[in-house]
Order: C-alpha cells, then sequence, then structure tokens
C-alpha cells in the first residue's frame, strides 16, 4: 500500500532545511510504495489578497505563462502559480479554461506535486532539496484497487492549504463517494483516498473544526487507515480503531515527525534522542504553530 | 584456547575443579557499512560469541533466524520483526523496536529497553521477551508458550488468541485484552481499559503467584510484589461452537 | 438420507426452495448454527468444462505421441530464490493440514508426489515428520494461525508459502471441530484436546502488501536467501492482488479459485465468496504481463483441476503449473463407492460425503480417529496419487501435441475457445465458431 512521512519544524533555523530532510524520509519509504510519490509542501506565503495554486500538465512543453496567472517557479510538469483574490476563484476558472491542467493544490501556502515514479526520482525531478518551508509532508504509493496514476497519487487536496495522505484500504468508500458527489464533491479516480480526502472536505465545508472532521472519520469511513492531514499551520495524526496500519511519532525541541516507520525517522538529526511514540487509534493527535506575536 | 579467544584460566575454585572462565571476543558490526544480509549470515553461522551492532537506523528483521546461545547487543533502534524466530539467542535491544520483535520466538531471551511496536511476540512458542518501556497494539497475539514481560503498558487486543505461555503487564493494558483467549496466563498490575470475548478475571492462587513471582525475577523486576496483579484467564465458553455463543463472534 | 427420484405427476419442485434449500432451513432452525462441510463449491459456475482445445487441421500440425517430446518439466521461484524448485510435472498437491487429513494420508501425498517429481504442501498444523520424510519436494505454509510455526521446519522446507487465504474462505481462516482434535494435533497446534479451533483471519504481524513485504524479508533473511516464497491467495480482487503480491516480493503466486475445497467451512462461505478459477486465472495473468512478469513469476492455479483438460486449458490461459486438493483425495478413495453402506450409516452417501469436518471418514483420509487413519495404506494411497499425477500428465500432453506443442507452456490462449458467453468473457477468448469476445 503505501509509507506516509511528514516533518513539522518547531525551529525555525530548521525550516531551511525542510526540503532535504524530507526528501531523505521519503526515500526511506521507497519499498513500501514504489508506484508514485509526492509531497505537500507549506512555504512562500501568497501576498495579502492573493492566493496560490500549484498545477499540474501532462504536456512537458506547457506554457504556463499564457495562463494569465504569475508564474512563481516550475518543476517537472507542475507550476506554481499566483492569482489575484480567492482561491476558488481562481481554481474555477483554470477548471472551466484548462479543463486539461489538474489543480493539484490551492491556497495560501501549500504546494503539492505529485508523480509516477520512485521516490528517488521523484526527489530528483522535482528539486526536492531545494525547498524551505514550515512542514511537509510525504508519500509513496503501492496502488491496490486504483490504477497508478498522477491523479491517484497522493497528496490528495480537500480544501485550502488542506491535504490528505493514506497508508491503508477503505472498505466503503464507493458509496460514500455517490453521496460526496450529491453534495457537489468533485472525483477525479476510483481511489480510496480521494473519498476520505473529499469527506473532510465536505465536513469542513459544513462547518465542522479539523478535528470535528476527523472524527466523523471513525463513524463513516470503514476500512483500515492511518491518515496524515496538513493544514496551514501544521499537521493531524489519525488511526482508525483497529489500526493494524502502523504509524510512529518523533519530537525533538526542533522538530515532530511522522512516519509509517521508524527509519524515515532514524535520518533526521537528533533522531536517536527523540522521544518516540505510537498514535492510540481513534484519538486525533494535532500540531500547529503558534501565531507569530 | 581458540584463535582470537582472550583466556583466563581460574583453578580449583573451593570444589577442587578446575574452573575455565574465557572472556569471548566482542565483535562488532556496523549496519550503516555492512549489508544486513551479511550480518545475518553471520549470525547464522556463529556456533557461539557475543556481537555488538551499531547503528541499526530502524532496519529489518535484525538478529532474526539465530540459532546458537549467541550474546547479540543491539545499539539503536530497530525495525520490524527484530530476532523473529530465535532459538537459543539472547538478544538485548538499547532502543525502540518496530511490529513483531521476537515473532515466533522459539527459546532464548529478548530484552528491549525502549518501547515495542505491535504484535511484540506474536505466535511465540517459548523463551523470554521482556520490555522495559511500553508494548503497543497486540502484544502477545496467538502466543503459544512465550514468557512476555512489559514493564510498562500495552496496546488494545493484546494476548487476542493467546493459546499459552505467560504475558505480564506492570503497568496498564488497553482495551479487548485476551479476546478468545485460550490457555495462556495473564498477569496484570495497572488497570484493564476493557476484557475481550472469553477473558475473565481469575483468583491468583499460591501457584499462581509463585508463577509471577519467577517471571518477574528472570525480567529483573523483584521490585514489584506479585500480590499487586491481578490474573485474568479463559472462561472456556468457546471452546466449543454452540448458538448461544453467537453473539461473541 | 438419499430421496428417492420418482415421477410425482402434478406436483412441482420450487427453483428458490427445492429440497435442499428446505433441508437447510429446517436444519438451521433445529439447530441454531450454521452449516459446516467440506469439500469446494457444490454448486455449477463457469468452468474450464465451458472450453475447448483447437487442435490440429490443415493450418496446424500435431506432434506424434512418444518420439516427438512433449516436455512437462517447471521450476517455481526463478525470481530471487537461491534453490527455485525444479518439478517434472505442472501439477503439485495443494496444502492441506495434518489435522484435516490423517497422518497416512498426508504420507502418501508425499510418497506419490515424489515418485512423479512435483511438491505437496504442508497446511494449517504444522510439518509432519511422515510428510518430509516422503516428500522429496515440501512446500511449508505460513498461515495466520502460525500453529506449529518454527524455523527448523521453515528451513529444511524447499518453498515458503505464504497464505493470504484460500478459493473456499478468502477472507476467512483455518477450522477444525473438537473431535479431529486429537492428542497429536493439540499438541502440535498448541491447543487443548478436543475443543472447536477458532481462527484467525488476519496474520498476527502484517496486515497489507507494504507490511508483507517486510514479512517476505524476514522469511528470506531467516532462511539465507535460499527458498522460493510463495504468495497464495483465495480469488477475489485477483488482479490487484496478483500485482500487490508481486510488488510485496513474492517468487511464486498461488490463486485458488472458488471452487477451492477445504476441511472445513460455513456452507455459505464456499459456495457464495470469491470468484471461478477460470476468471482468476485470466485476471492472473494480465496482472503479470501489465508487469511484465509473466513466466518469471511463476503462477499456479487451483480450485477444480480434475483432469488433463482443466490442467491443458489453465496452462493454455498463462498459468505456469495447477495444484489439486480435492481430486487428490479423491484419488486416494474418498468418496469411493466401496465404502458406501459406511457412508449411508453416518448420514451420507458416496458420490456426496462432504462432512470432512466430522472427522468419520471410512476411507480413514479425512479423519484423527486412529482406527479409521489405519484402515488407509500410505503405500497403496501413493500408488493411486503417483497413478493419477501421471494421467493428469499424459492427458495434458495429449492435447498439447494435438495443438501441435513441444512443451505444455507453449500452450496459449489463441488455442482456446468458448462454449458460453460467460467463459468467452470471464477467459477473454472468442465464442466457439465467432471471433467474438464479449467485453473486449
Amino acid at each position: 500500500m503505501c509509507g506516509i512521512v511528514g516533518l513539522f519544524c518547531k525551529n525555525p533555523e530548521l525550516e531551511l532545511s525542510l526540503g532535504p530532510y524530507l526528501s531523505a524520509m521519503l526515500v526511506q519509504m521507497d519499498d513500501r510504495g514504489p508506484d508514485s510519490a509526492g509531497v505537500a509542501l507549506y512555504r512562500n506565503p501568497a501576498p495579502d489578497g492573493w492566493s496560490k495554486l500549484t498545477l499540474y500538465s501532462a504536456d512537458p512543453a506547457e506554457d504556463w505563462g499564457a495562463l494569465g496567472l504569475e508564474v512563481v517557479e516550475t518543476r517537472a510538469r507542475h507550476a506554481v502559480l499566483l492569482a489575484p483574490g480567492d482561491a476558488d476563484e481562481a481554481e474555477s476558472r483554470i477548471r472551466a479554461e484548462r479543463p486539461d491542467l489538474r489543480v493539484m493544490s490551492a491556497g495560501r501556502v501549500i504546494e503539492i506535486y505529485k508523480e509516477v515514479g520512485r521516490p528517488a526520482e521523484f526527489a530528483r525531478a522535482f528539486r526536492l532539496a531545494d525547498f524551505e518551508g514550515t512542514h511537509g509532508l510525504g508519500h509513496t504509493r503501492m496502488a491496490t484497487e486504483s490504477r497508478v496514476t498522477t491523479e491517484g497519487s497522493h497528496p490528495f487536496s480537500t480544501g485550502h492549504d488542506l491535504c490528505l495522505v493514506h497508508n491503508g484500504s477503505l472498505s466503503n468508500h464507493n458509496r460514500l463517494r455517490e453521496k460526496l458527489c450529491r453534495e457537489g464533491i468533485v472525483f477525479q479516480t476510483e481511489n480510496d483516498t480521494e473519498v476520505a480526502a473529499g469527506y473532510l472536505t465536505w465536513r469542513l465545508r459544513e462547518g465542522a473544526t479539523l478535528e470535528e472532521a476527523l472524527e466523523g472519520c471513525l463513524d463513516d469511513l470503514d476500512g483500515f487507515y492511518t491518515f496524515l492531514v496538513g493544514t496551514a499551520d501544521g499537521f493531524a495524526v489519525l488511526r482508525d480503531p483497529i489500526a493494524c496500519k502502523p504509524a510512529v511519532l518523533g519530537e525533538t525541541d526542533d522538530w515532530v515527525a511522522m512516519a509509517s516507520e521508524y527509519r524515515a525517522i532514524a535520518v533526521l538529526p537528533g533522531a536517536a534522542e527523540a522521544t518516540m511514540w505510537e498514535p492510540e487509534p481513534s484519538v486525533v493527535y494535532a500540531w500547529e504553530k503558534a501565531v507569530a506575536a | 584456547m581458540g584463535a582470537g579467544a582472550v583466556g583466563r584460566v581460574r583453578v580449583g575454585e573451593g570444589s577442587g575443579r578446575l574452573s575455565v572462565e574465557t572472556e569471548v571476543e566482542l565483535e562488532t558490526v556496523d549496519l550503516a557499512a555492512t549489508p544486513l544480509r551479511e550480518l545475518n549470515q553471520r549470525l547464522h553461522d556463529a556456533e557461539s560469541g557475543r556481537f555488538r551492532i551499531v547503528n541499526p537506523n530502524g532496519a529489518h528483521a535484525v538478529a532474526c533466524g539465530l540459532r546458537a546461545p549467541l550474546d547479540v547487543e543491539i545499539l539503536g533502534h530497530v525495525g520490524y520483526y527484530c530476532a523473529g524466530m530465535n532459538q537459543h539467542a539472547h538478544v538485548r535491544v538499547r532502543g525502540n523496536a518496530g511490529t513483531g520483535l521476537a515473532e515466533n520466538l522459539m527459546s532464548g531471551s529478548v530484552v528491549v529497553e525502549g518501547n515495542a511496536s505491535q504484535s511484540a511476540g506474536a505466535t511465540g512458542r517459548g523463551g523470554l521477551l521482556v520490555i522495559h518501556g511500553n508494548a503497543a497494539a497486540r502484544c502477545g497475539i496467538s502466543m503459544k508458550g512465550i514468557d512476555i514481560v512489559v514493564r510498562g503498558s500495552i496496546g488494545h487486543m493484546s494476548a487476542f488468541m493467546a493459546q499459552r505461555g505467560c504475558l505480564v503487564v506492570c503497568g496498564d493494558t488497553g482495551d479487548a485484552l485476551g479476546d478468545s483467549l485460550y490457555e495462556a496466563h495473564l498477569y496484570v498490575r495497572g488497570a484493564v481499559a476493557g476484557l475481550g470475548a472469553d477473558c475473565v478475571e481469575k483468583p491468583m492462587r499460591d501457584h499462581h503467584a509463585a508463577e509471577l513471582q519467577s517471571l518477574l525475577a528472570r525480567a529483573g523486576f523483584d521490585d514489584l510484589d506479585p500480590s499487586d496483579f491481578r490474573r485474568y484467564g479463559s472462561a472456556r465458553r468457546l471452546y466449543n461452537f454452540a448458538v448461544d455463543n453467537a453473539g461473541s463472534y | 438420507m438419499a430421496v428417492a427420484d420418482g415421477w410425482h405427476p402434478g406436483l412441482r419442485e420450487s427453483y428458490l426452495y427445492d429440497r435442499n434449500v428446505i433441508a437447510e432451513i429446517q436444519r438451521a432452525a433445529r439447530e441454531g448454527i450454521y452449516d459446516i462441510r467440506g469439500f469446494g463449491a457444490k454448486r455449477r459456475v463457469p468452468h474450464f468444462d465451458d472450453l475447448l482445445l483447437l487442435g490440429a487441421s490443415i493450418s496446424r500440425y500435431p506432434l506424434e505421441g512418444y518420439r516427438e517430446r512433449c516436455a512437462t518439466d517447471v521450476v517455481l521461484g526463478t525470481r530471487f530464490a537461491k534453490k527455485p524448485l525444479e518439478l517434472k510435472i505442472p501439477v503439485t498437491i495443494a496444502g492441506m493440514s495434518f489435522g484435516a487429513l490423517s497422518a497416512p494420508a498426508k504420507e502418501a501425498l508425499g510418497r506419490g508426489a515424489s515418485e512423479v517429481g512435483t511438491s505437496t504442501t504442508t497446511g494449517d498444523g504444522g510439518m509432519t515428520e511422515e510428510e518430509r520424510q516422503s516428500s522429496k519436494t515440501l512446500v511449508y505454509q505460513l498461515l495466520p494461525s502460525r500453529y506449529g510455526m518454527n524455523p527448523d521446519d521453515l528451513r529444511r522446507a524447499d518453498a515458503i508459502e505464504v497464505v493470504v487465504g484460500q478459493g473456499a474462505k478468502p477472507g476467512g481462516g483455518g477450522m477444525l471441530l473438537g473431535h479431529k482434535i486429537s492428542d497429536r494435533v493439540a499438541a502440535m497446534r498448541d491447543l487443548p484436546k478436543g475443543i472447536d479451533q477458532r481462527s484467525a483471519s488476519r496474520h498476527p504481524d502484517w496486515t497489507g502488501p507494504d507490511d508483507l513485504e517486510i514479512k517476505i524479508h524476514e522469511l528470506r533473511e531467516i532462511t539465507d536467501w535460499e527458498k522460493p516464497v510463495f504468495v497464495k491467495v483465495g480469488a477475489t480482487r485477483t488482479y490487484y492482488d496478483v500485482q500487490l503480491a508481486v510488488k510485496a516480493g513474492a517468487d511464486v503466486i498461488v490463486v485458488d479459485g472458488m471452487q477451492g475445497g477445504t476441511a472445513a467451512t460455513q456452507d455459505v462461505f464456499i459456495e457464495h465468496a470469491g470468484i471461478p478459477t477460470l476468471a482468476a486465472t485470466r485476471l492472473a495473468v494480465d496482472a503479470l504481463q501489465e508487469l511484465g512478469l509473466h513466466r518469471q513469476v511463476q503462477l499456479i492455479v487451483s480450485g477444480g483441476i480434475r483432469t488433463g483438460a482443466d490442467v491443458a486449458k489453465a496452462l493454455a490461459l498463462g498459468a505456469d503449473a495447477v495444484s489439486i486438493g480435492t481430486a487428490a483425495l479423491i484419488a486416494m478413495g474418498d468418496n469411493s463407492p466401496e465404502h458406501d453402506e459406511e457412508y449411508r450409516a453416518i448420514g451420507s452417501a458416496a458420490g456426496y460425503y462432504d462432512d470432512w469436518q466430522a472427522g468419520r471418514d471410512p476411507a480413514g483420509i479425512s479423519t484423527q480417529d486412529d482406527e479409521l487413519a489405519a484402515r488407509f495404506d500410505p503405500e497403496v494411497g501413493g500408488r493411486r496419487i503417483a497413478n493419477y499425477l501421471r494421467v493428469l500428465t499424459l492427458e495434458t500432453q495429449t492435447l498439447a501435441r494435438a495443438c501441435g506443442k513441444s512443451h505444455v507452456h507453449n500452450l496459449e490462449p489463441e488455442d482456446l475457445v468458448a462454449l458460453t458467453v460467460e467463459a468467452a468473457a470471464m477467459a477473454r477468448v472468442p465464442l466457439a465458431g465467432t471471433s467474438w469476445i464479449p467485453g473486449a
């Protein structure tokens, strides 16, 4: 199925090295997920009044400048662009004018990159070592019941600055997908994780807090899952009540990290002395950056 | 004395017998430099010896399938299945261990100074597993004769279908302890979050207390008093399929 | 009790509520527990019978018998193992437990298989001495229960089979009822004697293909990478399962269709879970071909293999070998007419007997009763198995030669046509006399 990694920098100095460390963690999860890899990075906030999109094009020679948005940077077949105003509007416009492009993420700080292939190649192609940022999530995929495609890779965007990675296998996602479609959520794949992401989007849209939405998973999702959710300010972890899929958390003064296996955390500075623990089933764990004074 | 061994001979310790004490050389293997396959092959080929493994960095299957009375010390955290299916050897992990620590242990011992992840001691058939920290879910699942002593607490679904052997928990247990329990003996000192199907508290008789005392001593936890523990065992109501048990399945 | 089928003018039996259904509903109402039985699915589902082989004529030429060889050898486990299995015929004996079967029956399977150069497989109780001594090539199963699991047997096995599930009950665990938990079985399984064994359906220390990969790695480390690792699944979402087993590191995949037998499980499980072997075979081969690993990761299919025709068709669809379970027991004497009187005495009849879970088998095969087991002569049983395996091989060769093949592995889907729309769709071969493949 999959490998999950997440890194949250408590120490601002570590933010400069977010990319290389996340990359090292991701490569440790190669065995768990040889099919595709993806990361969500939280960095470079869009200026006030602007929003940020990450777009994907199947065309490696895509002319990103022609979209009428400000191109920040391009990596492999992805581009980060700034749009004036609300992220929703920008996203709707892109979907309407260029349905062939994939909107990977939308918000103010999030950027999502994902591609088929092994994590080491992914890290190279996307120059992961260049990245700085406050926190990031990564995922390596072993596709279970859906095809190995870029769209089917994780992280899945669930709303502004929100994303989800998943290790496990849901069992009631098909009926849930139908119900969410009727609520106006749009799906692009047959992937079970996309349904979980859509569920969170829906609950948040209907006014739930992130914690309530995650707790809702315990009632409304069936199957096995370890979820790692990225938010603008941090991340959250949840395991299903049976908790067969692995999850390890580690913390030092400088960072909080989460991974499917300890060896992905072992690459971090100070890992040998870190406090290590496993999240309990059915409990939401969340970390947030304190708002700067 | 064998090549490479440092030998010291002491004669006539009281009984007139020749007493030979040999300090066996310690062999250190650095997993950052040596492939795991080479380490495990070395351990499989050795008939005796002391080994120190450094930089495990969460590697899986470290020191598994051992079959001789080796002494193995691991400095750091290991991944899944450390000491899996071991016989006769004594393994000490100075760190944490991942899923399936000492799975199907046959004999010998495994000691972990940190915490153990899921399914510690799973299907173990003999030997002693000691965890100084906590163990996660499914500790002792399907155990078949292993003795497990945990200084800290254990997670949910522990001792699921536990058939034989002893599980001693000095801390608390999670939910569904001993679900579908057979004949394993469970001793718990702290709180039990919930009992599984057919697992009930049972009176602690003298021979149970003696068994518990012996296990605590073997684990090095002599500071604990057996009378602070409670015993749990099978109610044996699920031993034969019957319509009235339908709710338990 | 067998009901005489006479002519009942004016009486009409319901299709939905026929006599068997009536009997079962009334039994359930009396006993309050589900019906547990052995054997595989008894109802008819699309199978190899619905396929035909296109023998030679003018456009294709046959091989002569005898002098013009049609080879049958197969090597299993070439992907990673130091010592793959080299078998003389592409038919192996499937996993069946000591406990489900008597000790002499297990010995007979070993004797017969060894005589013709193929393998046997242990089951949900561990490895017996009789089996290891009598079988030259023995595959050792790692099941959710881990009864009897130990590294010494792992090291003296010739291959390791990680059992995720079986066709009769995909998603279910092993089952053995109290009257078959004899002293010896109880000791091997670390269970109290005479209890009804409850079974785990998941493995205790891994769940999912990502963790299976780590488990397979551990098994290889313990056995110094010598032995091929098989992964066995009951046929359900076979296309994905095969790809995942490959990604998890399997050398060989075993796919057991819904018709696969069992010693004991709920009747509803046997009849209503899993997909037919015919469909599963096609899906498994598709999965391997898509990964570019067909023939490099070998495929064994089982579940209703009865004759050389079944073998030939399974190979033509792309399997490397097949495995037999129920057929092997029948070859050794299960359901033989010579026991009819005794079957009737225990509420069954020759040709219908499926109460393998009860352990009262007059043939001495699916029993732990010492007296009954003593009736079964492992030498005679071994010879029967050897004979039957030889016939399966000869039949396969006859058909392969007729299709112009010098090796049975050269049979291909284009040598097949289907008699029904369902079989055509499941096997993805054209309906006979047409070029139509439904759904293609």
